[in-house]
């Protein structure tokens, strides 16, 4: 008799869904390491996002507009509340706040110009403002951060619009973090830190606590940029509602409302995952505070994490959002993740598509890098057109969205022209599901 | 309503509104000496001067008076709210009385001069600045303190210098604990001539700089490292 005929049948080798594969590979880093796991990108788990979304489009009681023939307007204009110079963009997607430090100064080139050759604004980061920067972005938002590195008045008054830095979605409650391989003597300079270390920034600012004390720091920046800028405030997702309320009390003219699915250059992967709001289910809430004290298209909202298209901008905006900011959307049509990368990728033990160790500064795609020949390879004007080309691609589908819709302006979309295909979803925005009239918490049936 | 004097001109905060007292300041023509009379505690008052010129502020101030300086000489002639020279790039402001918390915050350069005593977190972040306090100051003061020197003629309250980079500190008083990452360093005779240097310019005499110890960078924190770990 053989031997199989003697062996019992087995079952196959059957993976854990709760000990997945990378769960176990965790918790076998950690024991080897004794440290928490660090990388750069957003929240990599399934969230509702606003694939969850659909259009309903125009049919008998409502009528559309000539796909090629009637207008669409896309400008929006920022900071109506107090400032003298709101900033007006041509289309309402904006680059969002990435460091140089955490970015290459070419990466920065290319994203202002890209962006300034749509009519459209890029940000500042934890780092302060390079002439490239200033000199590439026809609209450039300054961050005023806790760590205030490279923070003066005179940067103040370059930009366009000022955004304090409340938090952001990737790390509601963090303060920012650059580990030394990305502290070159350039970046050390701009932030008046010693070359090499791993720079810790604060996570709250260091002379106002509250939103009491937020009014009064406001009126000092406006104070001394001649009430001209734009004042944003930027938080991540965590309690949109209050959030909005009291920056619109602290005398914010925009908000800025980023998700948890937006980056961050380097964070701990267990904050990255674990904390904050994915920002489907934010915006409905931030726009009901602006709609409750009467401020809705009065303070802007601009909504960010996880932008990846002109039908996630449509969503948002037809969700009440005024714009939308891009940055790990930005990146990747930079070049990030690229496929003809791949073999380079295989020596960092990744791939194309799942590259997020941005904070070791060895990006082959010479974008989340120091390194002066790892940098050297992303051309800015070519890098620039790409944005471009980018950003002018999410704007034509939004507005071919907006037309089936039957709006003649990107503002005119409105929660009535979707519908929802989970029950999640349609709980977290208050729009019905699809083939119903009902969403969760809706009574009066 | 600005009305000139003799030598200098005045700005009475009971008739004139903050926005036009900083406009005022802030113009290019601002020359000379000027008398800011009634502050009542009011905040932002003289921020984002740019000009040399000199400012007396005859009376309490609130917050971040003197924010963001730039090249003038502001005298508090009372006590500062929360932020007193806030981000200061160059010039100087001095307070007569007592200052609140983060006073010179993130301060980039110039001279913050406190007669009386400092609140919390003095110096927080501070980048280049160098301030006198003749007084004591409170707790987490020089916290993440990146460059620039803190002199405290008094006493220090607990966590002085919380992981700081480069910057000095001298306390000639007690010290209620160290913060991370901080501890007490050789007074080095560049420390003792740049301490002399520091008492004149604030006009302090009747200290010697052989009475107060300096206190710096463990450089420990600069690197992640999970034994210090629990040092966070």
């Amino acid at each position: 008799m053989s031997q199989s005929k003697n062996t019992p049948p087995r079952t196959t080798p059957r993976f854990s869904a709760t000990f997945d594969q990378f769960t176990i590979s965790e918790i076998q880093r950690a024991a080897a390491t004794g440290i928490y796991d660090i990388r750069g990108a957003g929240t990599k788990r399934k969230l509702p996002h606003f694939d969850d979304l659909l259009f309903l489009g125009a049919s008998i009681s409502r009528y559309p507009l000539e796909g090629y023939r009637e207008r669409c307007d896309t400008e929006v204009v920022l900071g109506t509340r107090f400032a003298k110079k709101p900033i007006r963009l041509k289309t309402p997607v904006t680059i969002a706040g990435m460091s140089f430090g955490a970015l290459s100064a070419q990466a920065k080139e290319a994203l202002g110009r890209g962006a300034s050759a749509v009519g459209t604004s890029t940000t500042t980061g934890d780092g302060g403002m390079t002439p490239e920067e200033r000199g590439h972005s026809s609209i450039l938002v300054y961050q005023y951060l806790p760590s205030r590195y490279g923070m003066n008045p005179d940067d103040l008054r370059r930009a366009d619009a000022i955004e304090v830095v409340v938090g952001q979605g990737a790390k509601p409650g963090g303060g920012g973090m650059l580990l030394g391989q990305k502290i070159s003597p350039r970046v050390a300079k701009m932030r008046d830190l010693p070359e090499g270390i791993d720079q810790r920034s604060a996570c709250r600012h260091p002379d106002w606590t509250g939103p009491d004390d937020l009014e009064i720091k406001i009126e000092e920046i406006r104070e001394i940029t001649n009430w001209e800028k734009p004042i944003y405030v930027k938080v991540g997702a965590s309690r949109p509602y209050y959030d909005v309320s009291l920056a619109v009390k602290a005398g914010a003219d925009v908000i800025v409302l980023d998700g948890m699915q937006g980056g961050t250059a380097a964070t701990q992967e267990v904050f990255i995952e674990h904390v904050g709001l994915p920002i489907l289910s934010a915006i409905r809430s931030a726009v009901q505070a602006l709609q409750d004290l009467d401020m809705h298209r009065k303070v802007q909202l601009i909504v960010s994490g996880g932008i990846r298209s002109g039908a996630d901008m449509a969503k948002a905006l037809a969700l009440g959002a005024d714009a939308v900011a891009i940055g790990t959307a930005a990146l990747i049509a930079l070049g990030d993740q690229s496929p003809d990368l791949a073999e380079e990728y295989a020596k960092l033990g990744t791939v194309p598509g799942a590259y997020d160790d941005w904070q070791e500064g060895r990006d082959p795609a010479g974008i989340t890098t120091q390194d002066p020949e790892l940098a050297a390879r992303l051309d800015p004007i070519l890098g620039g057109r790409r944005i471009a080309n980018y950003l002018s691609v999410m704007t034509m589908e939004a507005q071919a969205i907006a037309r089936a819709c039957g709006k003649s302006h990107l503002h005119n979309l409105e929660p009535e022209d979707m519908v929802s295909l989970t029950l999640e979803a349609a709980a977290m925005t208050r729009i019905p599901l699809a083939g119903t009239e009902w969403y969760p918490g809706k009574t009066g049936f | 309503m600005s009305v000139a004097l003799s030598n200098h001109q005045a700005i009475d905060l009971r008739e004139t509104t903050i926005r036009k007292l900083n406009a005022t300041l802030q113009s290019e023509d601002a020359t000379g000496t000027w008398l800011v009379s009634h502050p009542e505690g009011r905040h932002s008052i003289a921020v984002g001067l740019t000009a040399p010129i000199d400012v007396t502020i005859d009376g309490q101030a609130g917050y971040y008076a003197g924010g963001m300086n730039q090249h003038a000489n502001l005298v508090i002639k009372g006590n500062a709210g929360p932020g007193v020279a806030e981000n200061m790039m160059s010039g100087a402001v001095r307070v007569e009385g007592n200052a609140s918390m983060a006073a010179g915050a993130t301060a980039h350069g110039g001279l913050l001069v406190i007669k009386g005593d400092a609140g919390a977190r003095c110096g927080i972040s501070m980048k280049g600045v160098n301030i006198v306090v003749r007084g004591s100051v409170g707790h987490m003061s020089a916290f993440m303190a990146q460059s620039g020197n803190l002199v405290v003629c008094g006493d220090a309250g607990d966590a002085l210098g919380d992981s700081l980079y480069e910057a000095r500190i001298f306390v000639r008083g007690t010290v209620k604990s160290l913060g991370a990452d901080c501890e007490e360093k050789e007074m080095t005779a560049e420390d003792l001539q740049l301490l002399q240097r520091l008492l004149k310019e604030a006009g302090i005499t009747e200290y010697s700089p052989e009475s107060f110890r300096r206190y710096g960078s463990a450089r420990r924190l600069y690197n992640f490292h999970v034994d210090n770990a629990a040092a966070y």
